[in-house]
């Protein structure tokens, strides 16, 4: 058997990421990026960054990328989509970006079944601006705006994007993993592809939510939040294809 | 050719003729007929027409494809644009040219349907947030918005800047003959069409990857973006303003209105020259820039102005700002949606004579 050669995908730029230790935007970048290579889409994809903590996400993609106000990311990737229909588009979205302030854009721009595809990471807080409470924030969960931990008749439940768009006719792949572990972060992997691909043969709409680590959102240490992850989350939010037609 | 069109269809010959590749809208009023127009025609030349669940959402859909160096537009009245201003600052800050009309309705909050000309503070002032200007024409006939429409893609592409082209609804909802051929109501703007979109991202084939961004976090960085559109904003000043004189050289006092308040003011003024009463009329066609040196020149020999709009009073800061205190500034005024009257610009230019 050859030995594997850890090689950086031609996607991904030689660069320093900004991310704290433990996160899992740096994992998710690679896994798009070698995807994006190994179908040979590199030179005709085009990717859109999100407000949060990926917001520098073309500093770290090596193919055209751009930025989009917050939540908007659906509607500039349709904008694009429509004007150069043979180009590859998505979007990176977190989830106040995808499930609070462009709630209305996602599940328009999915109902069309723009033919798009979506990278949506949850990892249930918003991060970049130092942890407040997202839409997906689990029951019970503290963050900086829920202290003393979310209350459903305060603060409404958890929201179930793959759930909740799975039931719309226009969505056609639809799967949530998370990179917690090696065989993770294989399967993730996998439905990043099929995402892609359900792009690229023109079928239309598709998503892969992915549950993330944010151990400075979190107040967890790396390790801690990949065992939350797998031991709380998951129950909650589980792992798998929800839709694929 | 001869046409006979509504203001808000000859918006759409003008797009069209301009060269537009993609539309996208929300559904207001006073100018549904744009949408309704587009909806039929575009998909038989192969251009993109797609209704957006918002008009947040519309102008993002145009930031999307400016972005890719097309030629987008998207159109709403006041309280669709009102909803539009954050992307418009991005736009500006990430330089994406488009096209975005505003056929004005009466404000604040829902106001009315009516037209109006209380957006002339949001327009010219760039209207969202940071240090920025969009370019604003506007047109005071049908035949100018068919032709301020054509040119308003190169000019957006000049300048990588988005332009406003604002009218009230009267003017949107009005029909006129005019002759396409004719030079009345070109700009005249001085640009060949793009060859090198050095900027534009198509995927990166043959070429180093590209990024289009507004964030700018390392120190002096944002600070040097702000210079360097200043320094745009300076060429559109000293290259783009358009603005119409009539019987200025021998004129007692002066009116200054845009759109349909100058259309009414030219009737006002023809009927008190036939009363042998000196009055002229300037008539700026674009808002931003602001024929500010233009009228100062007038100031240093007329030394009243009446400003009249359809609002409380919004362009005659500029006019004052313009004057430079060399002559003294009435207004008259309808706001609310209602019309200015020949009448009542006759009563108040007598007061002031």
């Amino acid at each position: 058997m050859n030995p594997t050669k850890f090689v950086k995908p031609k996607s991904l730029r030689k660069t320093y990421h900004n991310y704290c230790p433990g996160c899992g935007h740096g994992i998710i970048h690679r896994l798009i990026a070698e995807v994006v290579d190994e179908l040979n889409i590199r030179e005709k994809t085009i990717g859109i960054a999100p407000v949060g903590c990926a917001v520098f996400a073309y500093d770290y993609w090596d193919f055209d990328v751009s930025e989009a106000p917050h939540g908007r990311p659906p509607a500039v990737a349709t904008g694009i989509k429509r004007a150069l229909p043979d180009r590859i588009v998505f979007t990176y979205q977190g989830d106040g970006d995808l499930a609070a302030i462009g709630t209305a854009e996602i599940i328009h721009a999915a109902n069309r079944s723009e033919n798009i595809t979506v990278i949506f990471v949850n990892n249930t807080v918003y991060g970049m601006t130092s942890g407040q409470m997202a839409p997906t924030t689990l029951i019970g969960q503290k963050t900086l705006t829920t202290p003393y931990g979310r209350e459903a008749l305060r603060d409404g439940y958890p929201l179930k994007v793959c759930e909740l768009l799975s039931v719309l006719e226009g969505t056609k792949f639809i799967a949530r993993g998370t990179v917690t572990n090696p065989k993770n972060i294989i399967q993730t992997k996998s439905y990043i592809k099929k995402a892609f691909v359900t792009q690229i043969e023109n079928k239309g709409f598709s998503l892969v939510e992915i549950l993330s680590m944010c151990p400075s959102g979190l107040h967890k240490t790396p390790i801690d939040s990949v065992k939350w992850i797998e031991e709380e989350l998951i129950k909650f939010f589980p792992l798998g294809v929800f839709k694929d037609v | 050719m001869k046409k006979i069109l509504q203001g808000n269809i000859a918006l759409c010959e003008g797009a069209i003729e301009g060269g537009l590749d993609a539309y996208y809208a929300y559904p207001i009023t006073p100018q549904n007929e744009i949408s309704a127009y587009f909806a039929e025609v575009l998909p038989k030349l192969g251009k993109v027409f797609l209704q957006a669940e918002s008009e947040l959402a519309a102008v993002n859909m145009v930031f999307g494809t400016a972005l890719t160096g097309k030629r987008a537009m998207t159109t709403s009245s006041s309280p669709g644009i009102s909803l539009m201003q954050e992307a418009i600052s991005y736009l500006c800050g990430c330089e994406l040219p488009c096209v975005i009309a505003n056929v004005m309705r009466g404000g604040p909050g829902l106001g009315n349907i009516s037209g109006s000309q209380q957006d002339y503070f949001q327009s010219t002032r760039g209207g969202g947030h940071g240090d920025y200007y969009t370019i604003v024409l506007a047109p005071f006939s049908v035949k100018e918005i068919y032709e301020f429409t054509k040119e308003s893609f190169l000019l957006a592409e000049k300048y990588r800047n988005p332009v406003l082209i604002i009218f009230d609804g009267y003017l949107g909802q009005m029909m006129e003959v005019f002759d396409t051929e004719s030079d009345e109501g070109k700009l005249n703007v001085k640009f060949d069409e793009l060859t090198d979109k050095g900027w534009v991202l198509d995927g990166a084939k043959d070429r180093p990857s590209r990024k289009i961004r507004s964030l700018l976090m390392a120190e002096g960085e944002l600070e040097k973006l702000n210079l360097k559109l200043k320094e745009k904003y300076d060429k559109i000043r000293a290259n783009e303003v358009r603005v119409k004189f009539y019987n200025v050289d021998d004129a007692d006092v002066c009116i200054v209105a845009y759109g349909m308040s100058a259309r009414v003011s030219l009737e006002a003024m023809y009927r008190l020259r036939k009363e042998r009463l000196k009055v002229g009329l300037i008539r700026p066609q674009t808002l931003w820039p602001f024929p500010y040196k233009e009228i100062n020149d007038v100031a240093k020999k007329i030394k009243k102005f009446l400003v009249v709009e359809m609002s409380l009073g919004q362009m005659i800061e500029d006019v004052k700002l313009a004057v430079e205190g060399e002559a003294k500034v009435y207004f008259y005024g309808r706001s609310g949606g209602s019309l200015v009257s020949s009448n009542e610009i006759i009563e108040n230019i007598k007061k002031i004579l």
